[in-house]
């Protein structure tokens, strides 16, 4: 006879390697990081003994009033904010048409169309972006296009590289699949028959977008959004790349803190203030959008 | 004047014509039913009405207005559809407060309206609730109020009822009557449950392959059933075809390989071909002991091969001498345990000639 193993034991089998995974990798780093954002900088770079010689605890709050005190830093958060919000809304506004066009197309059509919206993850992320070096280049045919034109006003010659522009348009190059996968899987689902009630209803197209398909894809929206917003906001490698020195965003400044300044406890400071920040935006934006949906259920919008 | 008028209305698919040049003309505030098997036409036709599909060939007419040119969101005409198909998002006063936003509705007026709606359907107190709150008979109910509330010409019910168990099919069958008689509205109905199109509508159009078979009221749908497919679509009924070897004195008589001579009267049908049918529907055909049935039109001797009690009736399947299977319906309204006859039993059966119907061709 078989003896049925308990269920907390399945449960555990289960969820306890992500489990052990995510304490590892990311619980007790974070735990790192907040003890070591309380920390003295140790004097070639790294942080300083914890016990000092005296044998007093070295605990501080010094990077906190730093952050708070110097107003650059919270210049380089909002404008990191900005260009992950409108990375985001380009993203969207990108990825809606296109997910709404899969969805609906032939089934046997849309493996090859996700195939080619994924495409770009088979080559490595910096070569793409250094792919833009080249299309946004002074020599290449886009700056001669856009400067050919903007000549023909009598307008000065403007360097496409090196600017928020170029930052931009990356950006939303690499976190546009980002946002077209939830929002496909989202809209795959929808009901075709709610769309003929709605217009055998009185609803004109538009209205059938506006109140039948785009509440029922706000998940998909937030999840692309989360998606989007998440990694944008705290994004490097794009702004040291492409941008000009007025685009540096928090995360160059992070990564400048560990790398070439070696302050790790305000770069520490920094990093966790940026995850905060991030958690925060996801959970208002998700609080806001739990309210939209509720408005529009009930008929007051 | 009909109020709508479907003239010759064709619909193909590829190769397949769903629609064959229909013809029909349904008046004002009738229950008009479609009803067929499912391939027949019936939905292809419903949703040409509504708009959400275009016919090949031929016109459909609102109030003497071509609809052609209108899309479905711009017809008088509002849908049931089969999966209710309620907008998840939106409660129930949402719902049926969508048709009248999309009609610019002063706000003002919506809220009585949706309530007047509930009350129609006998939702009052529900409007807060989602439709994942509702059991299926409710959610049948919003999406007939959410039709309703502005109040359309026709209404078109695409089997509404398919997804409900009996017992709630039956009230909900009593209720659509009800309440189409109070809104008054034109009820379009389309089911292929031959029960339920009898006890609703005031007329049936019968669809077989696209094509319209009979229209007719139900009684006279049910007993005088003018083509084969309607006699055995509807109900269920003894059809027995052979040449026709006689016609007088209004009775044709039809012989039947396997049975005999079977006499019906004509009541009007003239026999005009070399062969024939004769509708008797089971509970026309009485059932005797051997030599004690009395002298009919039509008289058989057999054995029962079989019987399925349900009840309130017994169904008989009689095999005739000459190897015929004939289904008698027996009412169980005698008093105490109702048993007449068994497996292997002999048994005489007889009806007259006007139980019978002629079907020509």
């Amino acid at each position: 006879m078989h003896k049925r193993a308990p269920a907390w034991l399945g449960k555990w089998l289960v969820s306890g390697p992500p489990l052990l995974y995510l304490v590892v990798f990311f619980a007790v780093p974070s735990l790192i990081m907040v003890l070591a954002s309380f920390r003295t900088p140790g004097e070639f770079g790294g942080l300083a003994p914890l016990v000092d010689e005296s044998g007093a605890v070295d605990l501080t709050l010094d990077s906190y009033t730093r952050l708070l005190s110097e107003p650059l830093y919270a210049e380089i958060f909002v404008k990191s904010f900005w260009y992950a919000l409108v990375t985001t809304v380009v993203c969207l506004v990108l990825a809606y048409p296109l997910a709404t066009l899969i969805a609906k197309s032939e089934r046997r059509h849309r493996d090859l169309l996700l195939l080619l919206v994924i495409l770009p993850f088979w080559s490595n992320f910096l070569i793409r972006v250094y792919a833009w070096m080249i299309i946004l280049g002074p020599n290449a045919a886009l700056a001669r296009a856009v400067n050919g034109v903007l000549a023909l006003f009598g307008h000065e010659p403007v360097p496409l590289l090196f600017s928020a522009f170029a930052v931009l348009v990356c950006l939303v190059y690499v976190h546009l699949p980002f946002m077209v996968l939830p929002l496909y899987a989202n809209l795959e689902k929808h009901d075709q028959s709610l769309l003929d009630a709605a217009q055998d209803l009185g609803a004109s197209a538009w209205q059938r977008f506006w109140r039948i398909t785009f509440p029922l894809s706000l998940p998909g929206v937030y999840a692309g959004s989360a998606l989007v917003f998440i990694p944008a906001f705290g994004i490097f490698a794009i702004p040291d790349i492409l941008g000009g020195p007025d685009d540096s965003l928090i995360g160059n400044v992070i990564k400048q803190q560990f790398l070439e300044t070696r302050d790790w406890p305000f770069g520490s400071v920094l990093s966790l203030v940026l995850t905060v920040l991030a958690l925060a935006l996801a959970g208002l934006a998700a609080w806001i959008g739990q309210r939209g949906v509720g408005r529009l259920a009930s008929g007051d919008a | 004047m009909a109020l709508l008028e479907i003239q010759d209305v064709t619909r193909r698919f590829g190769d397949f014509t769903a629609v064959d040049k229909v013809s029909l003309s349904i008046r004002a505030g009738e229950f008009f039913t479609l009803l067929g098997p499912s391939g027949c036409g019936k939905t292809t036709l419903l949703r040409m009405i509504a708009g959400f599909d275009v016919p090949d060939g031929g016109a459909i007419l609102l109030d003497g207005e071509d609809l052609a040119q209108r899309p479905p969101e711009g017809r008088p005409v509002r849908t049931v559809f089969q999966s209710y198909a309620l907008f998840p998002h939106m409660t129930v006063q949402g719902n049926i407060a969508f048709p009248l936003k999309m009609a610019r509705t002063p706000a003002a007026d919506i809220p009585a309206k949706v309530e007047e709606a509930l009350a129609d359907v006998r939702l009052t107190g529900f409007g807060k609730r989602f439709p994942h709150e509702l059991s299926g008979g409710q959610r049948q109910r919003v999406a007939i109020a959410r039709a309703l509330v502005t109040h359309p010409t026709v209404l078109l019910l695409d089997e509404p009822l398919a997804a409900l168990d009996a017992k709630l099919r039956e009230e909900m069958q009593i209720e659509l009557i009800n309440l189409q008689k109070e809104v008054g509205i034109t009820f379009i109905y389309v089911t292929h449950d031959q029960t339920e199109a009898l006890a609703l509508s005031h007329r049936i159009a019968v669809m077989n392959k696209g094509r319209v078979e009979q229209i007719d009221e139900p009684d006279r749908l049910y007993g005088l059933p003018r083509t084969r497919f309607v006699a055995e679509f509807i109900g269920t009924c003894n059809l027995l075809t052979g040449p026709v070897t006689g016609s007088a004195d209004g009775v044709v008589t039809v012989d039947v390989p396997d049975l005999g001579p079977v006499r019906v009267s004509a009541q009007g049908a003239q026999a005009t071909r070399p062969e024939g049918a004769v509708a008797v529907r089971p509970e026309k055909v009485r059932l005797h002991a051997p030599g004690s049935a009395p002298a009919r039109d039509n008289h058989f001797t057999g054995a029962v091969t079989g019987f399925l009690y349900q009840g309130d009736v017994t169904v008989y399947m009689v095999r005739s001498e000459r190897g015929h299977t004939l289904e008698a319906l027996l009412a169980n309204s005698g008093s105490g345990l109702a048993k007449f006859f068994e497996v292997g039993d002999a048994v005489e059966l007889s009806w007259p000639a006007d139980a019978g119907h002629f079907i020509d061709g």
